[in-house]
């Protein structure tokens, strides 16, 4: 259950950064999770270097720096060739971003461990450890979690950033830079995707295939929620954080339910189907959860915009 | 045929297109046909035979990309398929010796291809743009993932492999050498290109375009959208269907990578640096990628890093692609001002190449630094030799660099003025673009 929500929280953060740039910016940012394999990677030489506190500021902020970097003298130019070439042009780069972290780090997992003052059981639940660190995650979203919300609600920056998810033409006519808040957003998106890569990274495995694994799922989550809507994200990032932890851990099949009912020796491909367990089709259940909720409302759970 | 479209006057125009469009044809039907008899050696067939796969592929990808507007990151998945089942029909046809040639097996993958796009398609292409993309990706992870789950059906890792020779013959043909394989894929490539030439030219294909660049007024005119992009859809996992019933047939193999998202990568990456906009564009474009990739991983161990900046430039600088940027020469050319701006052109080619080798060589010298770190300095890149490790070659990059963005910003702002100048010059004479 914790776990759940620890991944789900996780998500959000991603999801959170993920919403707003395409509420603002009207580009679904492929590149998204890459920033997230970012964080960790700086996270981790930075805190081979200085240790783990100053990562979990710096590596967030340098990732955020070459975000709005990116936004400034890439994505801006695009946005006049729409929408597609600038869904394309993330795409590219997260393509790239996964070469250059291959360059630089290698393929295979780097040694990120978990600081030494975190590295102790918190609590024992039937005689399993669950790890301080894992509540340190945890903390640490939900504090984040609870900025942005403040952040949004209360602060005139917020308060733009608001109008421009449901009017975005009308804040420019407003007189607002909407071009560097723009900048702003992407280097403040990128940056929370970086502290899940930085307080990821020594839980989950830090590897320049981390983008890939997550990048689908996040994009799961940013359609279920409905595309745009920040509660809908919200919701949705638990939701699969739940699905995926609680299916992980349950073992039944087709075949456990309904036991001697079952077909009995069928093609084997059908077999296949019929045995596979639960904690086996984990890694599907996101996609699944994705049709059938499209089947029933196509623009997502809390999602008004048809595109 | 000539003498006809000289004989009749008024429809001269219609018939001469026509002339220029079967004569187009047949001259690629020549040029398939003379290929091999020019480049005979076993590694440039291979490269041909894959060239051939990947302009199916290509072009299927374009009916959703460039002919429907849609952008899709799952179309991998209606090509693996399409291997899968050729592959499980092939060991069939073998097993049960069915009366059924090798050269029919493309059309179980494409009938596979139709199949999975009906089943899964008709969810995601409710949704149009950004929307789709990302159920597409969805969809397409679902499949990769359950392809690794469903082991007897996709053989897990290591994938299922037939053997090709063990079907019936045609002209006593058994398909083991590879210049049998060539002509099987030019077979299938040029009746796939003229199908999907022949699609565009439908009621269909321009209802497709309308959906792509106005769908809401096609709802007016009492079309569904959502009807068109499935079909659309379907068309498109058809021909990706058959594209890799022949990788399959090719390789002997499927596994896996066939459905995953780097297939389905690689194929976007070909048909938007070819150009969507135009029919020829993925043609170039899967010709163009398909080479590189061969090509670049000898000359080059991060090749696809280069491959991926090589997309991103093109996405700024070229968003119609290769061909987008050639045909906007077209009216230049017409009016005949195309040589000033070819001037130009040539003096900004030499700054941007400069900041190229640049780049090139700092990320080498990287290379070097960081995976194969701690081995002889000297390295080779391209074919050239330097010592990675000396400070002068680091100065070197970063001046090239530097240098040549200082210069070529000047040169590309003459270009642009070289351009309009041209193009005005154009307008005047009445060629618009």
């Amino acid at each position: 259950m914790l776990n759940g929500v620890l991944y789900g929280m996780l998500l959000f953060l991603m999801a959170s950064g993920l919403t707003v740039i395409f509420s603002m910016l009207g580009v679904l940012n492929f590149a998204h999770a890459s920033f997230y394999m970012l964080g960790a990677f700086f996270g981790f030489q930075i805190s081979r270097w200085f240790g783990f506190w100053p990562a979990l500021v710096l590596a967030p902020l340098l990732a955020g720096l070459i975000g709005a970097a990116i936004e400034r003298y890439g994505l801006r130019h695009v946005h006049k060739n729409g929408h597609v070439a600038e869904l394309l042009f993330t795409f590219g780069l997260a393509f790239a971003i996964e070469e250059v972290v291959e360059i630089i780090w290698g393929k295979s997992p780097v040694d990120y461990r978990v600081p030494p003052l975190l590295n102790f059981p918190a609590f024992t639940i039937f005689s399993i450890n669950y790890p301080a660190f894992k509540i340190f995650m945890l903390l640490v979203s939900v504090a984040i979690f609870l900025a942005l919300l403040i952040a949004l609600k209360m602060t005139r920056v917020g308060l733009i950033v608001q109008a421009a998810l449901t009017h975005p033409q009308m804040v420019g006519h407003l007189g607002h830079n909407v071009d560097r808040i723009f900048m702003m957003v992407f280097g403040v998106g990128t940056a929370l995707a970086a502290v899940a890569g930085v307080i990821a990274g020594p839980a989950l495995q830090t590897q320049s295939n981390m983008a890939e694994l997550l990048g689908p799922i996040l994009f799961v989550v940013v359609v279920v929620g409905g595309l745009g809507s920040l509660p809908g994200a919200f919701v949705a990032s638990l939701l699969i954080g739940l699905v995926q932890t609680f299916a992980v851990s349950m073992n039944g099949s087709l075949a456990s339910i309904f036991g001697p009912l079952g077909p009995g020796n069928t093609q084997p491909f059908l077999a296949d189907i019929w045995n596979v367990t639960i904690a086996q089709i984990a890694p599907i259940m996101p996609y699944l959860l994705m049709v059938v909720i499209l089947l029933f409302r196509p623009t997502g759970l809390f999602g008004t915009r048809e595109s | 045929m000539s003498d006809l479209s000289k004989g009749a006057a008024a429809p001269r125009s219609v018939s001469s297109n026509k002339l220029r469009c079967y004569g187009s044809w047949i001259a690629t039907a020549i040029a398939l046909l003379a290929l091999p008899s020019i480049f005979s050696s076993a590694g440039s067939l291979t490269t041909f035979s894959l060239i051939g796969i990947s302009i199916i592929f290509s072009l299927s990808y374009n009916i959703l990309l460039g002919q429907t507007g849609m952008l899709s990151f799952g179309h991998a998945v209606y090509y693996g398929l399409g291997g899968f089942l050729a592959i499980h029909g092939m060991n069939l046809i073998a097993g049960s010796k069915l009366p059924v040639p090798l050269p029919l097996v493309p059309l179980i993958g494409g009938v596979a291809g139709l199949f999975f796009a009906a089943t899964l398609g008709w969810v995601p292409t409710r949704r149009s743009g950004t929307a789709f993309a990302m159920i597409s990706l969805g969809v397409a992870e679902l499949v990769a993932s359950s392809s690794l789950i469903l082991r007897s059906f996709f053989g897990g890792e290591a994938g299922i492999s037939a053997n090709r020779t063990k079907l019936m013959r045609v002209f006593d043909w058994n398909f083991g050498p590879q210049i049998q394989i060539y002509y099987l894929v030019a077979f299938w490539t040029l009746i796939a290109g003229i199908a999907m030439y022949a699609l565009t030219r439908t009621p269909l294909g321009r209802m497709c375009n309308a959906v792509r660049d106005n769908p809401e007024r096609v709802q007016f005119v009492g079309y569904d959208p959502h009807v068109i992009r499935f079909l659309a859809f379907c068309f498109a996992g058809f021909f990706a269907g058959i594209a890799g019933a022949l990788a399959a047939i090719n390789f002997e193999i499927a596994n896996a990578a066939y459905l995953g998202a780097a297939q389905s990568g690689v194929v976007l990456f070909a048909t938007y640096i070819g150009g969507v906009r135009f029919f020829i564009g993925p043609i170039i474009g899967a010709i163009l990628v398909t080479y590189l990739s061969l090509a670049l991983s000898d000359l080059t161990a991060v090749w696809q890093l280069y491959f991926g900046l090589f997309f991103i430039a093109v996405v700024m600088f070229a968003p119609g692609g290769i061909t987008g940027l050639l045909m906007k020469h077209r009216p230049l050319v017409r009016a005949g001002t195309l040589v000033s701006v070819l001037r130009a052109y040539l003096l900004a080619l030499v700054p941007t190449l400069t900041i190229i080798a640049g780049l090139i060589l700092a990320i080498e010298i990287v290379v070097r630094h960081t995976v194969n770190a701690g081995q002889d300095p000297y390295t080779k890149a391209f074919g050239v030799h330097f010592n990675a490790a000396s400070p002068l070659i680091w100065l070197l990059a970063v001046a090239l660099i530097i240098g040549g963005f200082v210069v070529a910003r000047r040169t590309w702002q003459w270009v642009g003025k070289a351009w309009d100048e041209g193009l005005k010059a154009a307008r005047e004479k009445g060629f618009h673009a």
